[in-house]
């Protein structure tokens, strides 16, 4: 298994590269040097030498990708995307833009991150298989029926809805919880309680009937009817069955987004004044910020080959017959 | 052998019962469920809201709660300018003067000065002048400036000593910084007595090149020995860097422009006049800055942990930051170090009225703390006001019919709903303007320069446009009437400003029946005509006359607004197509002067008509000089009259010298005026001292809290409502039943 990680991890570095490249790339067709120092500098008053200053500054008067005035490997070496992008493979992330240290603010807005997307994550993932059982269990029958109808409607209402109806509802109309908020420690629980019960809400109509289909498709097979011809209850057959030969396609859904879990939600935090690394992505593309969009990226990126890692690795543990070669 | 009873689960239990039980036993969980409910139900009355985002004790205090919708880039003085970094900091930082709180037309007065500046004028020579000197013989104006003896810093890590007498907290190694990532990390604090030094350190703060101030350039054009300070602080700070130093003091090096002249009084030397420097002298530019916290700030390993002057103020003000986290909050506690002031005793009958002088001659500021949440979205912010749980709040168009009923005659009022509530709605006219604007350097709408006739035909041009378009028709469709038309660029509540007709534009309107009244678009037509083009239609092509609107606005909430635009130009038969780009390639496309059209706004640095007519003088001009001349207007009767009035004192002469240049705009049309925007605040019944001023940014000191009716109304207004809750239990508990039903009949039924 080892061999293996290695070799995941060796194909990380040129997937990397070019994740790097291609929002390099991207950022700057739509952004040029000037105007990020114009973004930074503000609308009044802004001489083109203040710009200038800006950019020598933080060593964005240089080419992007080429720099034809150079010679040798300082061709490639003295550009943008070189001095900006080479840091990021030992996990410096620098400073951004306004002059704030990444890595430091990354570490900071990360657990608020954490705090809601892991409860949103264990606990729609205890309801949505709960409930997907229920479904499968009694499938065919109104419940069934009732349930898929449920589902799909609550797959149809966008997130949005689901987030200004949840603060009015329950903040607002029946004054139950702050309608938006964030504090630490012991009074975090009063903040987060919303933002939870939305976040699990929004996802039960795709997760239960996602997962109903995978029950269904298990609930059928032969193992099946003989754990029922050897007199099991259907409570065993679907816990200890059913559930466990299902755990490969939901594993690769859960694994997989455990470590971008990190990186938050966009519009739960932005909604509800969380200060989390979703708003922070959201600010720095706003503002304009090159050197955090950059570093949300590939910290993303990182991540996410880490999930598809952890996947794999799962399978394993899940599944005893697979082998990682 | 010992045996052990294990106590079962209530889903053994339930599964050793039979069916009958099972349904009893329900019943007793729903007894139970019922009494917690009720115990909810009772907890709910009296006791603190549940939703309240703040701790409950802090309900009756003198705590300001209130929102911001944008973190703030900058908070050193030498490089904010934007309102919402100004909110904060103009609480902690004091330049010398600030404007009185309640006076109108807007006033400035000492806040640490002793009193007024002293201004004296010399000639080439160094020979004093009188003050009605003629500006052109006037080489220096010297402003001097004392300031008040005994005001202190907040208390900060950067003043610290230790016994010996060294600094507590510098010289730093990077082991002293070891688990220090916030200034509340640096235990021990001090404070030291307010200098003239420190205002002339912040003066030669805004020349150095690396702190990029915003008004560098300008200051350039005015203070004596500027330029060459900053070149010289920039040579020495570049040494400084290449020797491993990160702080560069500027103490020693000289600006000729700037000078202490005793403990508590400095000056500063302008070449030639600018009246209007003074104005400077009231914003956070001129704040003074102690050049310990510079240094302090400065030392190796601070920037890594965020630690910056940029993030952590440090003034004289009545508040400092006491929490910096613009990601949800930011907190200004109050300064235990701040200097007596006193709650003005002069005001208006009508601010009498309004119980705006009931706190005269108090000591401020009269609140404790004052906590702003970030808010980005509109829709949980005015919730929150409504619940009682920020004090203020603007009104989104979302939420303004709401809010807001417009009467018959136009005036703006609050709903019954909102009055029910007590809040109270504050308007005024803001200082600022939103226009129209024609690139004057275009052949088609500003006309060949070297060509009167040309000249000629794009003015009418103009006028037809400016006529046709109905900013009546803007304001109530995309402001909700929030704010007024434009006739000038000088908005209302500065000098120069006209009101009823003799401030009308004739181009425009025309004076009936005691108001203004835009002109018919016939008249527009026969401009139209008059022009060259008859109809709308474009002798050299024989269609549609085309012109461009170029725009950052972009997506489907501008294209209501974009169509309206196209609407307004069809009146008159012209094809206007919109070019929407981002704001990026729009600023480009200024700068170079390809656009054709535009739309820009402006708002008052500081009351002075000059801060307005600037928009529209030659010499600054967007393509050749960088400037906000974003037309790119150039008429030499205009600038030789700027010249002029730029440096007169308001009166009469000034007024007259003003109307001219006015009116030659109102000819020339260069701008379409468009409107003064309008701003709608709302305030709850215990939000006190709350007049809107459009100028001053440290009005937090005069605001006041009654805490005992907050807490009172936020209880009233947020009892938590549970019998839903409940009712939702009960039904999935039934709906329940049939379930188990079900199940327990499956569990028992036979293979089949």
């Amino acid at each position: 298994m080892m061999a293996y990680i290695v070799r995941r991890t060796l194909y990380a570095i040129p997937i990397l590269i070019g994740v790097n490249l291609l929002t390099f790339l991207l950022f700057f067709v739509v952004n040029s040097p000037d105007d990020m120092a114009r973004m930074h500098l503000g609308a009044k008053r802004v001489t083109v030498e203040a710009i200038q200053q800006w950019k020598a500054e933080r060593g964005y008067d240089r080419p992007l990708v080429i720099n034809t005035s150079a010679e040798g490997m300082r061709r490639f070496t003295d550009t943008i995307f070189f001095d900006k992008s080479l840091r990021l493979f030992a996990f410096d992330f620098g400073q951004s833009d306004s002059g704030r240290n990444i890595g430091h603010d990354i570490s900071q807005r990360m657990w608020p991150s954490l705090a809601i997307a892991v409860p949103v994550m264990l606990v729609g993932l205890l309801v949505n298989i709960t409930f997907s059982l229920l479904l499968a269990f009694f499938r065919g029958t109104y419940l069934d029926f009732w349930g898929v109808v449920l589902c799909v409607t609550m797959m149809s209402i966008s997130g949005l809805f689901y987030i200004i109806g949840g603060q009015v509802l329950l903040g607002k109309l029946l004054n139950l919880f702050p309608i938006s908020g964030y504090d630490v420690g012991a009074h975090a629980w009063k903040f987060l309680v919303l933002p939870v019960i939305i976040g699990v809400v929004s996802s039960i109509g795709s997760g239960s009937r996602w997962y109903r289909t995978l029950f269904l498709e298990e609930i059928n097979k032969d193992f099946v009817r003989s754990a029922r011809a050897k007199g099991l209850s259907e409570q065993r057959v679907l816990l200890g069955h059913v559930l466990r030969n299902a755990l490969i396609p939901i594993l690769t859904g859960v694994v997989v987004v455990l470590p971008t879990l990190f990186m938050g939600s966009l519009l739960l935090e932005s909604f509800f004044g969380v200060p989390g690394l979703g708003s922070y992505t959201i600010d720095a593309i706003e503002r304009q910020d090159f050197a955090i969009v950059r570093a949300m990226v590939f910290l993303g990126a990182v991540l996410y080959i880490l999930g598809l890692l952890m996947t794999d690795i799962s399978y394993t543990i899940a599944d005893p017959r697979v082998r990682l070669e | 052998m010992q045996t052990r009873t294990r106590r079962l689960w209530p889903c053994e239990v339930a599964d050793k019962l039979p069916e009958s039980r099972i349904l009893f036993k329900i019943e007793c969980i729903s007894k139970y469920w019922f009494a917690f409910c009720l115990g909810l139900l009772l907890t709910g009355c009296g006791a603190p809201p549940w939703n309240n985002p703040y701790p409950a004790s802090e309900a009756g205090d003198d705590v300001f709660y209130s929102s911001f919708s944008e973190r703030p880039k900058h908070l050193d003085p030498a490089r904010s300018y934007s309102s919402n970094e100004w909110a904060f900091i103009s609480q902690v930082y004091e330049p010398p003067l600030q404007y009185h709180f309640l006076k109108r037309p807007y006033q400035l007065v000492p806040q640490t000065a002793a009193r007024m500046p002293t201004l004296q004028l010399f000639d080439s020579e160094g020979r004093l002048l009188p003050e009605d000197a003629d500006p052109s013989s006037v080489a220096i104006s010297e402003y001097r400036i004392s300031i008040r003896p005994g005001i202190r810093y907040q208390p900060h890590p950067a003043f610290a000593r230790a016994p010996g007498g060294d600094f507590r907290y510098w010289p730093l190694g990077e082991q002293d910084l070891l688990n220090r990532f916030t200034l509340n990390d640096f235990a021990e604090v001090a404070t030291r007595e307010l200098t003239a030094h420190d205002y002339v350190y912040q003066i030669k703060r805004l020349a150095l090149r690396s702190n990029h101030s915003p008004i560098a350039g300008l200051m350039g054009e005015h203070i004596e020995d500027f330029v060459a300070f900053g070149k010289e602080a920039g040579a020495r700070q570049e040494i400084d860097l290449a020797e491993g130093r990160l702080w560069t003091d500027l103490r020693p090096i000289e600006m000729q422009g700037v000078k202490v002249l005793d403990r508590y009084t400095y000056s500063i030397r302008l070449k030639g006049m600018y009246p209007q420097f003074i104005y400077w002298l009231a914003m956070n530019f001129f704040a003074p800055m102690p050049w310990e916290a510079e240094r302090f700030y400065a030392q190796p390993g601070m920037a890594e942990r965020n630690i910056t002057l940029n993030w952590y103020p440090v003034g004289t003000g009545p508040f400092m930051l006491s929490e910096n986290n613009p990601n949800l909050r930011m907190v200004l506690a109050r300064n235990p170090n701040y200097h007596a002031e006193a709650y003005p005793g002069e005001g208006s009958e009508q601010d009498r009225q309004a119980g705006l002088l009931e706190d005269a001659g108090k000591p401020m500021p009269f609140l404790d703390k004052a906590v702003y949440s970030l808010e980005k979205e509109a829709i949980p912010r005015w919730n929150k006001f409504l619940q009682g749980y920020y004090d203020n709040s603007g009104i989104a168009s979302d939420s303004f019919d709401e809010a807001i009923q417009i009467g018959a005659s136009g005036e703006a009022r609050l709903t019954p709903d909102m009055r029910a509530k007590g809040i109270e709605l504050d308007t005024a006219v803001e200082t600022s303007v939103y226009y129209m604007g024609f690139n004057m350097r275009d052949p088609v709408v500003g006309g060949d320069r070297d060509d009167p006739q040309d000249r000629e035909r794009a003015r009418k041009l103009r006028q037809a446009i400016a006529i046709a378009i109905d900013w009546e028709e803007y304001i109530s469709i995309f402001n909700n009437g929030r704010g007024e038309p434009a006739h000038g660029p000088i908005p209302p509540g500065i000098f120069g400003n006209q009101g009823g007709e003799a401030g009308i534009n004739p181009v425009v309107y025309r004076w009936h029946k005691g108001r203004a009244e835009r002109r018919a678009l016939e008249e527009a037509k026969q401009l139209l005509s008059e022009a060259g083009y008859p109809d709308g239609i474009d002798p050299g092509t024989g269609t549609a006359l085309v012109l461009y609107y170029d725009t950052a606005l972009a997506g489907p909430g501008s294209k209501s607004m974009l169509q309206w635009y196209v609407k307004q130009f069809q009146k008159l038969g012209i094809q206007l197509v919109v070019r929407s780009t981002d704001y990026n390639r729009f600023q480009e496309k200024m700068l170079k002067g390809s656009a054709q059209i535009f739309s820009w706004g402006w708002n008052a640095d500081y009351p002075d008509p000059e801060n307005f007519l600037f928009l529209l003088y030659g010499p600054n001009s967007k393509i050749e000089h960088q400037g906000e001349n974003a037309a790119n207007f150039s008429h030499p009767e205009f600038d030789r009259l700027f010249d002029r009035m730029k440096n007169m004192p308001n009166g009469a002469e000034r007024q007259a010298l003003i109307d001219r240049m006015v009116g030659l705009l109102q000819q020339e049309s260069p701008w379409l005026f468009g409107f003064f925007p309008k701003g709608f605040s709302l305030h709850h019944a215990w939000y006190r001292n709350a007049r809107p001023h459009l100028m001053a940014n440290n009005t937090l000191k005069y605001k006041r809290i009654d805490g005992e009716l907050r807490a009172r109304k936020q209880r009233d207004w947020n009892r938590p409502v549970l019998w839903p809750v409940i009712v939702l239990g009960v039904l999935l508990l039934i709906s329940v039943i049939p379930a188990i039903r079900d199940f327990r009949a499956r569990e028992r039924s036979r293979a089949r």
